[in-house]
């Protein structure tokens, strides 16, 4: 029998649990890499080098090429690691975050400032149906 | 003579706020309201000191990969350097430990059904060294020695908060039986809502924030059947952190028939970067019915 999963309803959310750390177990290996400074330069110098030392898939890094942090949280990213690679880009948490939604860094810091993103509204897929 | 509980604390442990004060920001208008909120917070404890830190956090990815992911890994080393996450270790004292009491915790606490992880060498990261700057400030050196007690709130599933305040109560019991004359104090740290990932980043859910407060302080019983999916919808994928405020919480005398405790100090603001920041205060037993 299938494990229950009532997370799997919260719209903008992708909740890292054992089966996606499953998916992403290199790509956050690789990420944690870049705590070294070494690595970091390694990777910056030639980053699909660095990434062939990994066993991760073609999609994960393309996505990390791309910094598209939403499409590597949905192959197994988690937002710790992933945060990571924004680090070795000179990026505040602010900037990557703001990345995932609809808002650039100024607006995201500005909504934050205003109380932050309401949860009504946002609570249940369903309440997502309508956006484009 | 033995050691006992003082106080419990609560408290988030946004990384922005250490930065904060590692920069010499927090007179700038953005910080100096969450500073100045903060301030009887760390009036008392100048005034209420503790000799050991029973320290709740998580790691964000730092001290440990996910090559193993401990539920509850507790700390038994004399030391513990600050973690580089990337931006460079923050410039804040190392830590002390407190290895005898560490190990009288792991040979009390794992009898009772609590399988911790016992870790002798590990670096700590945010989620630690930012509550004790909220409390200290920016001293040489940490005024009391930090037992970490890190928690698995990233990869899913979490322990639950029935678990959390299940293992404070076991905590408890296991800082009593300590043959020392020390004073301790518990501090459940992280949230309070935020959400750093995806479309939804920036999601903040002030009264499921101050609910959450009153029940922790009134109602923690209640509040340890909270299921995780209920955090996660309400408070954001983060906001999961606050489970950890139950492992404090459970440690008070109050849940083994002693009195009520007393509610010090109490703090919320929003924004911290990303997050809500809430801090309490509880002293232990001190209101009597």
């Amino acid at each position: 029998m299938a494990i229950e999963k009532p997370y799997l309803d919260i719209p903008g959310t992708i909740v890292f649990d054992a089966d996606q750390a499953r998916l992403g177990y290199h790509l956050n290996q690789f990420a944690m890499s870049l705590m070294n400074a070494d690595n970091r330069k390694r990777f910056k110098a030639d980053e699909d080098a660095y990434l062939d030392e990994w066993g991760m898939t073609h999609e994960q890094k393309q996505a990390v090429v791309d910094r598209d942090f939403n499409r590597l949280l949905a192959l197994g990213g988690n937002i710790y690691f992933l945060a990571k690679i924004g680090a070795t880009d000179g990026l505040s948490y602010v900037q990557i975050v703001s990345s995932m939604t609809e808002n650039d860094a100024d607006q995201h810091a500005a909504m934050m400032i205003a109380g932050g993103r309401s949860v009504d509204g946002n609570r249940y897929l369903h309440e997502w149906e309508d956006r484009p | 003579m033995s050691a006992r509980i003082a106080a419990a604390l609560f408290m988030s442990h946004v990384p922005a706020i250490g930065v904060a004060s590692d920069l010499g920001k927090t007179e700038e208008p953005y910080w100096k309201p969450l500073f100045d909120g903060m301030q009887p917070a760390r009036d008392w404890i100048a005034a209420n000191p503790p000799d050991v830190v029973i320290l709740v956090y998580n790691d964000h990815g730092n001290a440990f990969s996910l090559q193993m992911i401990p539920t509850f890994a507790l700390g038994m080393a004399p030391f513990y350097e600050p973690a580089d996450e990337g931006w460079g270790p923050r410039p804040v004292p190392t830590v002390e430990g407190h290895p005898a009491l560490s190990a009288h915790i792991a040979q009390s606490v794992i009898p009772a059904g609590f399988d911790l992880t016992l870790v002798n060498e590990m670096t700590v990261d945010h989620g630690l060294t930012v509550p004790l700057t909220m409390m200290f400030d920016k001293p040489d050196a940490w005024p009391c020695k930090v037992v970490p007690l890190a928690v698995n709130v990233v990869q899913h599933p979490t322990p639950s908060g029935r678990r959390c305040l299940e293992l404070g109560k076991a905590l408890r019991a296991a800082v009593e039986t300590f043959d020392d004359d020390i004073i301790v104090q518990i501090w459940g740290t992280g949230g309070m809502s935020h959400q750093l990932q995806g479309a939804r980043a920036g999601l903040i859910n002030a009264e499921f924030d101050n609910r959450f407060m009153d029940d922790m302080i009134n109602d923690p019983e209640v509040l340890a059947e909270v299921p995780p999916v209920e955090y996660l919808r309400e408070a954001g994928s983060e906001g999961i952190e606050l489970v950890m405020w139950l492992i404090a919480r459970g440690s008070m005398a109050d849940l083994a028939g002693g009195g009520s405790p007393g509610e010090v100090h109490r703090l919320y603001h929003v924004p911290a970067s990303n997050t809500a920041v809430g801090q309490l205060v509880l002293e232990n037993g001190t209101v009597t019915a």
